[in-house]
């Protein structure tokens, strides 16, 4: 496995030649007088702070609220390179549904040994109480966020899958709004795709999944683990974008296999809960039995098939870091297609041969723990001191099934407004894609995550990554 | 041999309860070593008793009871004939691959210690039966058995390190260390009758089962040193407690902070037969 | 509408005002406090203000001596009493951010900049002078009347407006209540002095921290009688903190909740109760029944319609 660590940045590509799509922002800069941006960062942060669009961070007690570093300048697509995208993130996702359709299911992917049994049932993700049962409409992951990252001109893979309740749509819509209320001429010179009819699609999406005995016009919640939860800011967007009610678990209450919502008017039924909270908390009679954020009962209203729950309980199995690796079969084993998104290369250190490669080269790779995520848990290598290595050395030897490793990818880098000019920061993508009972749709564009910090490769934001507008613009003529 | 099982389940509120809805997994199925003869549940407050199938093949109960109420009391009754199998099960609903039964949950995680425990119990063992027989030896050997129901469900560490426990702890510890030993392990409730003097007591009990190949699934109880015989009647099955309690319970309402809730165990008596 | 929201609304509007309430008796209390002994300036001044706020266990609790400076801290400052200005400025953001979407971008700033601001006058309050607590009890009624102006000038006028205006008279009548509860043997009639009397500027100390001196003189046009002090905080419809308004407005808005949601309850009915008895009250007949089991029996009314819009419609 042999990766360019030629740097491709996505405006000056590697030679330092602007690229088409990069050409009329290129220009504008050029004209542009760096006080002209600096006011419009500082404007930036106001218009944020006063929305009050904040981020709570765990662990750090000063700063419980922060605000989400946004960088003014947009990160561009081409319609061409989109087009490519959104084919392979639509595979990617309509795999991922039957996937888990077949895991709850009849497991023909298992028994065809495609992908070891022993990795679904051992993982944690895997919820037995959802086996032999159907969800509405055979959807599990009706809401997907896929991490892409691109390393050259043509090359974007797939870094992740998100499955569960993928966040970060609330910015890349605030991002947009804020960028059109400062940059109206850049918008008049780019022909941008618009992103803004997300909440309808998604609306639409949440509809078409209701259970078929709800009536046609389903009452949709949205619940959240409450106030304190890291995203609580995109719940209660979200919830006032859809227009519908944001829900903790104590608002709701089942009787007799019926979920209803407790109003001012008497109980209110409810068809479909978009639900941003882990499978463990959401029925403490059925998962962890301490958990105060959920709904008593909840599952057996799954059951019956009264209530929707979008995503899926369960779907995480199917977004794990050990079965990542395996998704690009599933897409030929289902499809019958070829991907068209790659996976980064990726070790499974539960195998012999890799565990011991990886153990030889910790210090050129990244090394992931299986079930981590918010890029806790992680080593990488090229940046690591001597003892986060041997740390590292240590847990792969106890635990091996609880890692995979991947080459350290040149990531691209786009380039971020800073005090004194320019500056090449690495990015990645997350495009959100709703699945629903016959639809599937990507809206176009997504979140880019930035690096703030010089080299750094880690973008998520609960360790100081921030975000950028995405742009998807139609190609130059000629 | 033939047993009758009562046991009654009631809550108590130090203020009316608005409502609450209960998960029973109380009713045996019929297998190799128990036949089923009669059974019933009974709710003492008006409400509708739904049973299904759940995943690992429990006959699982649930309600919803509206309030207000200050207690509530589920009677479960029944008689069910036993046979004595040498704790071989066979006649069960198994709709999974032995590979989940590998599988760690945070009641039944291992640690260094559990495992060597596990390792060197089994030492001397090469048949996956004695292995398992061994560990069961060593697991009665070092753990104080407390047959006090109100006390709280520790992980296996914590009880392991404790060295006492409940039957259920000690379930949870034995099915750590076998699958430690990559031996899948399970989670069964259900009840046993004890000769306590010169009366026969049915007790709710908890134990686990261990996969043989060639045998199938094969009950250990190290509380009692023994595999499960006719004195034993077995219930619902799971990944560890969580998933085969006999009840899982919320409400709403009932006073704040002031719960007051217990779980009663009243037992009936057992007979033999000849 | 959620039951929760309506819920967080209704003690949001609560929380404000008594932020406000005690950001008033505070003030007045100082006044009263800082004059000559002979006038009716005494320590056992504070005593009566924890009593009005509802938080003199609270304090003895905490263990300090009773003195102004100890009172004012608690009640203005202190983290461990629940009812504190500073928690109740703290509850009332948790409550308006947990309700965000229902709450207008006016009434979220007013709330949240308070908020902020009340943060930074903590990080200053090492250094706090009697002139600084001056300014931070007069930055507390700009904040409410902000909010409140805020709420009346942009919300909606449907279930979300009257749940949070039957919170805040809710807890506007129990304040007036409490103030004459803790103050009712200076209101006895055979206390009646001309002019100079001790007790004058006590009764002037009730009217101010209800706002009501200069209203006193407009209705009454005469000097201050204690009775007319009861009479405008008990029985007069135009005086906005008397009784008899606050509950004016808590049978309206909860009819209007009752129209929309086509239901009258127990809480209506109970109110109405109130309101009558209130409207069928003369001066007179109030102090011949005694004026202290009047306002006793008020506070414990005010406080079953708590309850029952409670369980009516916030489960």
């Amino acid at each position: 496995m042999e990766f360019s660590r030629v740097q491709f940045d996505e405006m000056k590509g590697t030679g330092g030649l602007t690229r088409p799509p990069y050409q009329k922002l290129s220009n504008w800069l050029a004209e542009t007088p760096q006080d002209f941006l600096s006011s419009r960062r500082a404007q930036a942060e106001l218009l944020f702070r006063r929305i009050g669009i904040t981020f709570a961070v765990y662990g750090s007690k000063e700063a419980t609220e922060r605000l989400i570093p946004f960088d003014l300048l947009p990160r561009i697509l081409s319609r061409t390179e989109w087009s490519v995208l959104e084919k392979g993130l639509v595979q990617r996702v309509r795999a991922l549904n039957l996937f888990l359709a077949d895991l709850y299911g009849p497991g023909e992917i298992l028994k065809a040994d495609v992908v070891p049994s022993e990795l679904v049932y051992r993982n944690p993700a895997y919820r037995p109480e959802m086996a032999g049962r159907r969800t509405p409409h055979d959807v599990y992951v009706q809401i997907a966020g896929i991490d892409i990252v691109r390393t050259d001109d043509e090359n974007f893979y797939v870094l992740e899958d998100n499955a569960r309740t993928p966040s970060g749509v609330s910015y890349m819509l605030e991002n947009r709004e804020v960028m059109m209320r400062l940059f109206p001429d850049l918008f008049a010179m780019h022909q941008v795709a618009p992103i803004e009819n997300y909440p309808d699609r998604l609306l639409a999406t949440l509809r078409s999944v209701a259970p078929r005995n709800a009536n046609h016009d389903p009452t949709i919640v949205l619940l959240t683990p409450g106030q304190y939860n890291s995203a609580f800011y995109e719940h209660s967007f979200l919830a006032d974008k859809l227009g519908v009610e944001l829900v903790e678990g104590r608002d709701l209450f089942v009787r007799d296999d019926v979920v209803y919502m407790r109003t001012t008017e008497g109980p209110r039924r409810v068809d479909v809960i978009y639900r941003r909270i882990d499978d463990d908390f959401l029925d403490p009679l059925v998962f962890r039995p301490d958990s105060a954020l959920g709904v008593a009962g909840l599952m057996g209203a799954y059951y019956a098939g009264n209530v929707t729950l979008a995503n899926a309980v369960g779907a995480g199995v199917a977004d794990d870091k050990a079965t990542y690796t395996y998704i690009p079969d599933a897409i030929r084993f289902y499809l019958g297609e070829e991907p068209i998104l790659k996976n980064v290369p990726t070790w499974r250190c539960r195998e012999k041969e890799a565990l011991s490669y990886v153990l030889g080269h910790l210090d050129e790779l990244v090394v992931k723990e299986v079930n981590g995520s918010g890029g806790y848990g992680m080593l990488v290598g090229p940046h690591a001191t001597r003892a986060q290595i041997e740390e590292f050395e240590k847990k792969l030897t106890e635990r091996p099934d609880n890692f995979i490793a991947q080459p350290t990818l040149a990531l691209s880098t786009c380039p971020i407004s800073v005090a004194q000019g320019l500056a090449p920061r690495h990015v990645d993508l997350r495009p959100f894609v709703l699945q629903g009972a016959k639809d599937i749709c990507v809206v176009p564009g997504g979140l880019t995550r930035v690096a703030m910090t010089e080299k750094s490769l880690v973008v998520n934001s609960s360790q100081g990554g921030g975000t950028k507008d995405t742009w998807v613009v139609d190609d130059a003529p000629g | 041999m033939r047993m009758r099982v009562k046991h009654e389940i009631s809550y108590r509120y130090s203020e009316p309860a608005k409502a609450a809805v209960q998960k029973l997994l109380v009713t045996p199925r019929n297998c190799n070593s128990q036949r089923v003869i009669a059974w019933r549940i009974e709710v003492d407050r008006d409400s509708r008793l739904r049973q299904v199938e759940d995943a690992l093949g429990n006959i699982m109960h649930s309600f919803t009871v509206d309030g207000p109420f200050e207690s509530l009391t589920t009677l479960v009754e029944g008689e069910v004939e036993t046979f004595d199998t040498a704790g071989v099960v066979s006649g069960t609903i198994e709709r999974f691959p032995l590979e989940l039964f590998l599988r760690e949950t945070p009641l039944t995680a291992s640690n260094e210690q559990i495992r060597d425990f596990a390792k060197s119990a089994c030492a001397g063992e090469a048949a996956t039966l004695d292995r398992l027989h061994a560990v069961m030896a060593a697991l009665h050997e070092r753990m104080q058995l407390n047959r006090d129901a109100t006390q709280e469900i520790e992980c296996a560490d914590v009880a392991f390190d404790k060295q006492a426990g409940h039957p259920l702890d000690l379930a949870h510890i034995y099915i750590a260390c076998a699958r430690a030993l990559d031996i899948p392990a399970r989670y069964i409730s259900g009840y046993v009758a004890r000769q306590d003097g010169s009366e026969a007591r049915v007790e709710a009990h908890a134990w686990a089962e261990a996969f043989v190949a060639g045998l199938g699934w094969v009950g250990f109880d190290s509380s009692r040193k023994m595999s499960p015989d006719d004195s034993y009647v077995r219930v619902a099955v799971g990944l560890d407690h969580l998933g085969a309690a006999p009840v899982r319970a919320a409400r709403t309402g009932g006073g704040d902070e002031s719960m007051d809730i217990q779980l009663h165990v009243a037992m009936a008596r057992a007979q033999s037969q000849n | 509408m959620l039951s929760r929201t309506a819920d967080n609304l209704y003690w949001l509007a609560r929380y404000m005002e008594r932020a406000d309430f005690l950001a008033r008796v505070i003030k007045a209390s100082r006044r009263l406090a800082s004059l000559p002994k002979a006038y009716g300036g005494a320590e056992s001044e504070w005593e009566g203000v924890l009593l009005s706020s509802g938080s003199v266990q609270a304090f003895h609790a905490a263990g300090r001596p009773l003195n102004e400076a100890n009172v004012i801290e608690f009640l203005a400052f202190s983290p461990e009493n629940p009812s504190s200005i500073r928690n109740c400025i703290g509850q009332a953001r948790a409550n308006a951010r947990a309700v965000r979407t229902a709450l207008t971008v006016e009434m979220w700033e007013a709330i949240n900049d308070g908020y902020l601001e009340m943060q930074a006058i903590e990080q200053a309050r090492a250094a706090r002078s009697g002139e600084d607590l001056t300014r931070f009890l007069d930055f507390v009624k700009r904040v409410s009347l902000t909010y409140d102006g805020g709420a009346n000038r942009t919300m909606l006028r449907n279930d979300a407006y009257w749940f949070s205006r039957v919170g805040l008279f809710i807890e506007r009548a129990d304040n007036t209540a409490r103030l004459l509860d803790v103050k009712y043997q200076l209101l006895l009639p055979e206390k009646e002095v001309i002019g100079g009397s001790l007790d004058y500027f006590q009764w002037a100390a009730i009217l101010r921290a209800v706002s009501a001196h200069t209203a006193y003189q407009w209705v009454y046009r005469e000097s201050l009688k204690p009775w007319l002090v009861a009479d405008l905080l008990i029985l007069r419809p135009e005086m906005p903190r008397s009784l008899i308004s606050c509950y004016e407005s808590v049978v309206r808005y909860l009819d209007r909740l009752a129209n929309t949601h086509g239901r009258q309850g127990p809480a209506q009915s109970h109110a109405r109760a109130v309101y009558g008895k209130l409207e069928n009250m003369s001066v007179e007949a109030l102090f011949q029944g005694g004026l202290h089991e009047f306002v006793g029996a008020f506070i414990s009314d005010n406080a079953r319609l708590g309850a029952l819009v409670s369980d009516q419609y916030l489960f």
